[in-house]
């Protein structure tokens, strides 16, 4: 006899089928790259195979008569407070597989979110707001280290700056697009992302997993990436950006490196990194040269020497427990700046505990950071680029209040281009085009249209941020840089509000 | 006639800013003599150029450079060769850890012992293999993650004869590549799942090949290396982590 499967009884979605609707087109069959939409040509109808549905919803937007709704499978276990059915069928799983949970997307705990729990000020009566349509409103934003005070010169009758500033990366808006590699999404939204970061005037993040041909044209919106696979890493890669970030972690899986399937590593991804098709990814859980600040200072080091100190160099880190002694550490070893990727950051796999249980909120980490660097002096050394979380705009302006000086958006970019959070990036199966390689697949989403949605994204991200400044009465990002005081809490502990420093609603 | 210059009294920035201006204008063969630890030598450089310098260079020698030839008379510390893409190291001496770290093309050659997490992560794409041949012995984890490339053990030029040739946890989750070792090497000092293998007729060429290289550069008898057999070591699988998960 066979062992059973006991995940495979219990679907976590059930495709309900409208016959009234359906026309039999079998579109649902070609839409669905997990097989769960069957035909069967000796009865000239289709059924479906429900333990395979991943919830992605492709067939429910495409079927051109709308007959299927996805819903999460009606079959309910009795009700008991601690073994939900999400812990049941975790342990079914590795019961029937004796695996690791993996899984993609940022920690899917309800943690208290604060950024829900923080709310922002708004000018009334004693002085007034400032119209954005009618008045200039800067977002621009400097990434990289700035000098400790200015000396100006005067020089017929002219005043001139004494030294010359360090180089620094112009930003036209404080919002980036966190390190996705090729391999993990598709060239698609990686040439969707370029386009959009040039036009916007903002930078994208390459991943560790190399650098497209294609995409060397959109260098100075580029930042390289430099992983401990070094996947895709020479002379030219190094070169091709105006920024190398040095990952040595990551919010969703902090403390691990990463493997990319090797369903996902197809001929083409086996030759931008340089391994066997079909073999996975490895990316170490360390850099094996760096057990320390001052190996992290030699590689930094590397390749600003390498680059002959052209590029800035970030080092991001996940958000964990002492982040802001860390993160004195990182700018002390020379970094330009030091992105923190917090608890809700996501990625396209990672053990699901490790998503799911591991780091600390963004929030949290900013402010904590922020206050450490400005104690040690040292704030002006080097920005803040937040990550993990940032799910609308006024997310950014409070990350942004809280002591960042820019941040990072990812999973926000792929629900952009159509992402419907199903959370199975690992298969290497996306059905909307976006988390994969396979050839037919990714042309479901074109590069003309990710980058037509991504750019609306952050134009609309933008205007509304101008509004919000405008609403508290500043008229340039810079002046909200750590200003805390344009924050209040809502339902927040002393403790919690000293970490955040900020004061709480009504104070 | 080569370039000669001493470093001694310069900082490694000034060096490299001086050797990269001395290429731009054409130079292609320098002596570097005075080398005391200067960092990051010929990091990043792009270009055909043959280098021999004296002393000791510090941390990173030959970082991502594509294309120099560098010879060094004397030892080399950590991270020599790291993530490097074409060229040649040839080290008349020792070399630290991590040397060739996920390195992507080109040969390093050391006549004598090596540290800890040698060869780490190298890579490999159609012809373009990465090759490192070690005299001597090496510390723990060597070849570990390799995903393509050679690495070649000798255990001959050591000043460690008590130690074990290699260290612990050999060739740890590779899945690509090959490291050849003269002589044998415990199983338990290897990394999970993987075994040592006999060599097949295309495994003699390729180390002839490679070895009698190698000798050329040190002035070293081949048939004195070939007086040992050797033994392989391959990965066991592509996906040693493929079966990890549960999906």
């Amino acid at each position: 006899m066979a062992t059973p499967q006991f995940a495979s009884f219990f679907p976590d979605f059930y495709i309900e089928r409208i016959w009234e609707k359906c026309i039999k087109c079998r579109r649902c069959v070609r839409e669905c790259s997990y097989e769960a939409h069957i035909w069967d040509p000796k009865k000239k109808t289709l059924y479906e195979d429900h333990t395979k549905c991943v919830g992605c919803h492709r067939c429910e937007a495409m079927c051109p008569t709308k007959a299927i709704i996805i819903r999460r499978h009606p079959a309910e276990f009795r009700e008991h407070a601690l073994w939900t059915p999400w812990f049941i069928k975790n342990v079914y799983k590795q019961a029937d597989q004796g695996g690791v949970l993996l899984t993609s997307t940022g920690c899917a705990l309800p943690f208290k979110n604060y950024f829900d729990h923080l709310v922002l000020d708004a000018c009334q009566v004693t002085n007034p707001p400032i119209d954005p349509l009618r008045e200039p409103m800067e977002l621009r934003t400097y990434i990289g280290p700035k000098p400790e005070a200015l000396e100006i010169e005067e020089v017929d009758g002219k005043f001139r700056l004494k030294k010359k500033l360090p180089p620094m990366i112009k930003l036209e808006v404080p919002i980036m697009f966190a390190a996705m590699s090729y391999g993990a999404i598709s060239l698609h939204v990686h040439q969707g992302l370029a386009k959009a970061a040039r036009d916007l005037g903002t930078l994208y993040n390459t991943g560790e997993g190399g650098l497209h041909a294609s995409l060397y044209e959109y260098g100075s919106n580029t930042i390289v990436q430099c992983a401990s696979g070094r996947f895709g890493l020479h002379v030219d890669y190094l070169n091709a950006g105006v920024a190398i970030e040095i990952k040595i972690g990551q919010g969703a899986k902090p403390g691990i490196g990463g493997h990319l399937p090797g369903e996902k590593v197809t001929e083409e991804i086996s030759k931008t990194r340089m391994i066997p098709v079909g073999s996975d990814a490895i990316s170490p859980a360390p850099h094996h040269d760096i057990y320390s600040i001052e190996d992290l200072r030699g590689l930094i080091f590397a390749l600003k020497e390498a680059t002959e100190y052209k590029k800035l160099v970030f080092v991001k880190i996940a958000a964990v427990h002492n982040v802001a002694a860390i993160a004195s550490g990182i700018v002390r070893a020379g970094a330009d700046a030091v992105v923190i990727d917090g608890l809700k950051g996501g990625t396209g796999a990672a053990p699901t505990m490790f998503r799911d249980y591991i780091g600390i909120p963004i929030e949290l980490a900013i402010s904590a950071v922020d206050k450490r660097l400005r104690e040690e002096g040292i704030r002006h050394r080097a920005s803040i680029i937040a990550s993990g979380g940032i799910r609308c705009s006024a997310d950014v302006v409070k990350a942004i209040a809280l002591g960042a000086d820019a941040v990072y958006i990812g999973t926000a970019a792929l629900i952009a281009v159509g992402c419907t959070m199903c959370q199975r990036c690992y298969t290497g199966k996306c059905p909307w085009g976006i988390a994969t390689n396979n050839p037919e697949l990714i042309k479901r989403l074109p590069p003309e249209v990710a980058y037509e949605k991504i750019y609306n994204l952050v134009k609309a991200w933008a205007h509304e941020i101008k509004e919000m400044l405008g609403a508290m009465g500043i008229n340039s990002i810079e002046s909200l840089k750590g200003n805390r005081d344009k924050l209040r809490a809502v339902g927040l502990t002393k403790e919690e509000m000293e970490i955040l420093e900020v004061k709480h609603a009504g104070e | 006639m080569p370039l000669e210059l001493d470093i001694s009294r310069l900082y490694y920035s000034q060096v490299n800013k001086i050797i990269r201006d001395y290429i731009e204008k054409g130079e292609r063969e320098f002596i570097i003599r005075g080398v005391n630890g200067h960092r990051y030598l010929f990091a990043g450089v792009s270009a055909e150029v043959k280098v021999e310098l004296y002393g000791t260079p510090g941390l990173d020698l030959g970082a991502f450079m594509r294309g120099p030839v560098i010879r060094v008379f004397g030892n080399v510390q950590d991270g020599a060769g790291n993530t490097m893409d074409e060229g040649k190291i040839i080290v008349h001496g020792m070399a630290g850890d991590v040397v060739g770290y996920a390195m992507r093309g080109g040969k390093i050659h050391i006549y004598g012992d090596v540290g800890y997490r040698v060869g780490i992560h190298m890579k490999a794409y159609m012809d373009k293999v990465p090759v490192i041949v070690i005299g001597g012995k090496a510390g723990d984890f060597l070849g570990e993650y390799m995903a393509g490339g050679i690495i070649i053990l000798l255990g001959m030029n050591t000043l460690y004869p008590e130690r074990p040739i290699a260290g612990l946890f050999l060739g740890t989750g590779m899945h690509g590549g090959a490291i050849y070792v003269r002589g044998k090497v415990k199983e338990s000092y290897l990394g999970l799942g993987l075994k040592p293998y006999p060599l097949d007729g295309e495994d003699e060429k390729l180390l002839e090949k490679h070895l009698k290289e190698y000798c050329e550069d040190f002035g070293l008898d081949l048939s004195e290396i070939f007086k040992e057999d050797f033994i392989k070591i391959i990965p066991y699988t592509h996906r040693p982590y493929g079966k990890l998960y549960a999906y």
